[in-house]
């Protein structure tokens, strides 16, 4: 599998998500600064989390205008995979790839620690590695993964199976409306996802529960 | 030309933050606080005298940056 990173000021997970990447798939990542308007051909683009350009603004708010995200754009609609992940989420929905919105944590605390996560849909590119409501440990570090969408939103989500995975035995770490831990576009290619599976990918990591979102991007592109 | 253009959340949208300040102001001996909101204000200055295009230029700032319309409304004022 090709993959590629992008790269804004103020992430800082990128190294971790390239080195999943490059576990995973055996092919180190090719790295996008924020500046490029094309992309190399790839079959999975990854956004991944920090905290780009401070949070200014709102979270992920000024990366998602940046010239990369309307190259991502144009990829996601040509049904190259794409994967944001917590700020690379926030970033997702600000550039109007997902629909919804991520707001303070109704702790409104930081949040790190490992929670629970259901695999609330088994039948996707970036989930099929998983077995059907499969429960699995994932870490989290945020402070805006709240996620909202108005009535008619979440309905449309919930009922096309685009919720992918949902915080599962009371985990909930953010008050996140019906337990959204990730979503998909409406093509199933584009997911944002809250927690960091790139942080439980081996043994060393104390665990790989998180490693079948890459497994499943990896089956989609063999 | 100055504007003023204030972002505030659609009503029916949970605002922990406003929720943590109206708690601070009751912990201050504050009574009677109903609610509070929490939102951002934009001071912009802007070049020419047009204020029908700034008007529609500062909508579409909003639209495209300033606000997210999926949780917040804005509003602009002139000066």
């Amino acid at each position: 599998m090709k993959s590629a990173v992008v790269l804004l000021p103020g992430l800082n997970r990128d190294r971790d998500m390239i080195a999943a990447l490059t576990k995973v798939s055996g092919q180190a990542p090719k790295t996008v600064w924020q500046t490029e308007t094309e992309l190399p051909d790839v079959d999975l683009i990854v956004i991944p989390g920090g905290f780009s350009f401070g949070d200014y603004l709102r979270c992920g708010a000024i990366a998602a205008r940046m010239p990369v995200m309307r190259a991502v754009a144009d990829a996601a609609k040509r049904g190259v995979m794409v994967m944001g992940v917590c700020n690379g989420f926030q970033i997702l929905l600000e550039a109007g790839l997902l629909p919804g919105a991520l707001m303070r944590n109704s702790s409104l605390q930081f949040v790190c620690r490992e929670v629970k996560l259901q695999v609330a849909n088994a039948n996707t590119a970036f989930t099929r590695a998983y077995a059907p409501n499969e429960v699995i440990r994932c870490p989290v570090a945020h402070h805006d993964g709240n996620f909202f969408a108005d009535p008619d939103t979440l309905a449309r989500l919930e009922g096309e199976g685009r919720v992918a995975f949902r915080y599962a035995e009371d985990t909930n770490p953010n008050g996140s409306l019906n337990d959204i831990a990730g979503i998909l576009n409406e093509d199933g290619n584009v997911l944002g996802l809250m927690p960091h599976p790139e942080n439980l990918i081996e043994a060393a990591h104390g665990g790989s529960d998180g490693r079948g979102i890459f497994e499943s991007a990896l089956r989609v592109a063999a | 030309m100055k504007a003023r253009v204030t972002v505030t959340l659609k009503n029916g949208v949970l605002d922990p933050q406003g929720k943590a300040i109206e708690g601070a102001l009751g912990t201050l001996g504050f009574a009677g606080v109903g609610s509070v909101r929490q939102g951002k204000v934009f001071d912009v200055e802007l070049n020419g005298t047009d204020q029908a295009k700034a008007e529609a230029d500062l909508k579409a700032m909003c639209e495209k940056l300033l606000a997210n319309t999926v949780i917040e409304n804005y509003s602009v004022d002139f000066a």
